[in-house]
């Protein structure tokens, strides 16, 4: 039998098990998945106040120099050369058939020439692998920074006593600051549909960092479980469920992400796809689901057309909604089936459950989004 | 009135040839933040470590195991409304079904406290 290789530690291991975190394997990493409180209480709290979370197994990458840029925008959909200072920017990285290899964030906090991309911890290889097909590797290399999430409507109020660029940012904007003396990267946005903020630093800031933000009383550490509910909630993709190699960003639902101008140009890997997908709709389409009763209807379950027991689609993500207090999944139908409020059915435990497709997010965005003046 | 554990964390209160049914503290603690249960219909006959209801957490979808065989007699119904019971009052409030039982013999396979409490490494 094949040893499994140990998980990575973070530089947090030893705090999470101090505070009770409950630890578990994920992408590689041993991180917690809940703390005491549970995850319920967490989500809330992320919800209501501001919640702490060790996103560290995330890897964070740069693109030293102009000339990487637009050699990299070739991967990626969005105007990538366009981004200004202190913009930040959701995207994806393609392979040559418009399929998505990784969704990552692209930063520019400075006027410099270094792009920073935050990327999959699953993906880091597979994005490494792509990325050096177009970039030369003296030109692009991996950071060894830690990070951490403060999500919630308090996140700010917490962090300006530090900062002022806590202040200064809107949503999807970055910066770099210092935060009790601690030279950070600090961007406003997150994975939660709320107000927040990630913070990269370097490992041997972590600890003090984390112990600086929670000592504001309206902090609470979270784990996996409340981070995957949040984002659900939200309607956010997660790797290797909503996406993956042979899901394009049309099917997902992040047109969005798409410059019109560099599609028509043809500038990006799967272009001619991707363009075809939004003239004449793909064979699938992400949706979200409100299911009815209370018991999940967890990935993997197949979706039905009521009435006719014919497969139109799969679950890749549901669970309970601690903030709704009722169950939502989200998943792949065909296109005939995606309009809100068709009705579905969803089989759990080889019952359908009836649900119907409902617009996303589940619950609404709260992001701050004053402007920082360029 | 006499309490039994199973492997799979299950406990089972009889009463003559009456028992009651629920999980573990430990499992509950295991599972986190319960947010359904599924119970058998009433008049069900369950066999010996079958599967006889299913608890959802937020995270994830558990079988639970029928410790004897038996017939189903009476469900705990507050659990469909507030199915947080399973994690505040496990061995109590928060019990899942009662059986009839078809043969108490298959009890004696069943761990005691202390044994069970060895069993999850306390």
């Amino acid at each position: 039998m094949a040893d499994r290789p140990p998980e990575f530690r973070t530089t947090l291991y030893d705090w999470h098990l101090a505070q009770g975190g409950k630890m578990m394997p994920f992408a590689g990493f041993s991180l917690p998945v809940q703390y005491p409180d549970g995850i319920i209480a967490e989500h809330l709290h992320a919800r209501s106040a501001a919640a702490l979370f060790d996103v560290s197994h995330m890897g964070q990458m740069v693109l030293r120099g102009r000339e990487s840029w637009k050699k990299f925008a070739r991967l990626v959909p969005g105007d990538v050369p366009g981004l200004k200072p202190w913009q930040m920017r959701y995207s994806c990285l393609l392979n040559e058939w418009g399929g998505v290899v990784d969704d990552i964030m692209i930063v520019r906090p400075d006027a410099g020439d270094d792009l920073w991309l935050i990327v999959n911890a699953a993906r880091r290889a597979a994005d490494t692998a792509l990325i050096g097909t177009v970039v030369p590797p003296e030109q692009v290399e991996m950071a060894a920074r830690d990070l951490v999430a403060l999500q919630g409507p308090k996140a700010a109020r917490v962090l300006v006593a530090y900062t002022e660029a806590a202040r200064a940012l809107s949503f999807m904007q970055a910066t770099w600051t210092e935060i009790h003396g601690i030279p950070a990267l600090l961007m406003r946005s997150g994975y939660t549909g709320e107000d927040g903020f990630e913070i990269s630093v370097e490992p041997r800031h972590t600890l003090e960092l984390t112990g600086v933000l929670m000592r504001h009383p309206d902090v609470k550490p979270a784990g996996l479980g409340a981070r995957d509910t949040l984002r659900l909630e939200a309607g956010l993709c997660l790797y290797g469920h909503e996406l993956d190699e042979k899901i394009t960003p049309v099917e997902a639902g992040l047109s969005w992400l798409i410059s019109r101008p560099r599609l028509a140009r043809g500038e990006f890997a799967g272009a001619s796809i991707i363009e075809a997908q939004i003239l004449n709709p793909p064979e699938r389409l992400r949706v979200g689901l409100v299911v009815d009763g209370r018991a999940p209807a967890r990935e993997g379950c197949e979706i039905q057309e009521p009435g006719k027991n014919r497969p139109v689609g799969v679950v890749t993500s549901g669970t309970f909604s601690p903030t709704l207090n009722h169950p939502i999944a989200m998943g792949y139908v065909e296109p005939a089936f995606a309009d809100p409020d068709q009705p579905l059915n969803l089989m759990v435990r080889g019952r359908p459950v009836p649900a119907r497709v409902t617009p996303l997010p589940f619950v609404s965005h709260r992001y701050e989004k004053q402007k920082k003046q360029n | 009135m006499t309490r039994k554990y199973t492997r799979d964390h299950e406990w089972i209160r009889t009463d003559g040839v009456r028992a009651t049914v629920g999980i573990t503290d430990f499992a509950q603690h295991a599972l986190g933040d319960i947010v359904f249960v599924e119970l058998p219909e009433i008049g069900r006959k369950l066999e010996k470590g079958k599967e006889a209801a299913v608890v959802e957490s937020v995270k994830a979808a558990s079988d639970v195991f029928a410790p004897v065989s038996g017939e189903v007699v009476d469900v705990n119904a507050a659990l469909k409304d507030d199915p947080a019971r399973v994690n505040s009052s496990p061995e109590d409030e928060g019990w899942f079904f009662k059986l009839k039982i078809s043969d108490a013999s298959e009890l004696d396979g069943l761990m005691d406290a202390e044994a069970y409490k060895q069993h999850t490494g306390d």
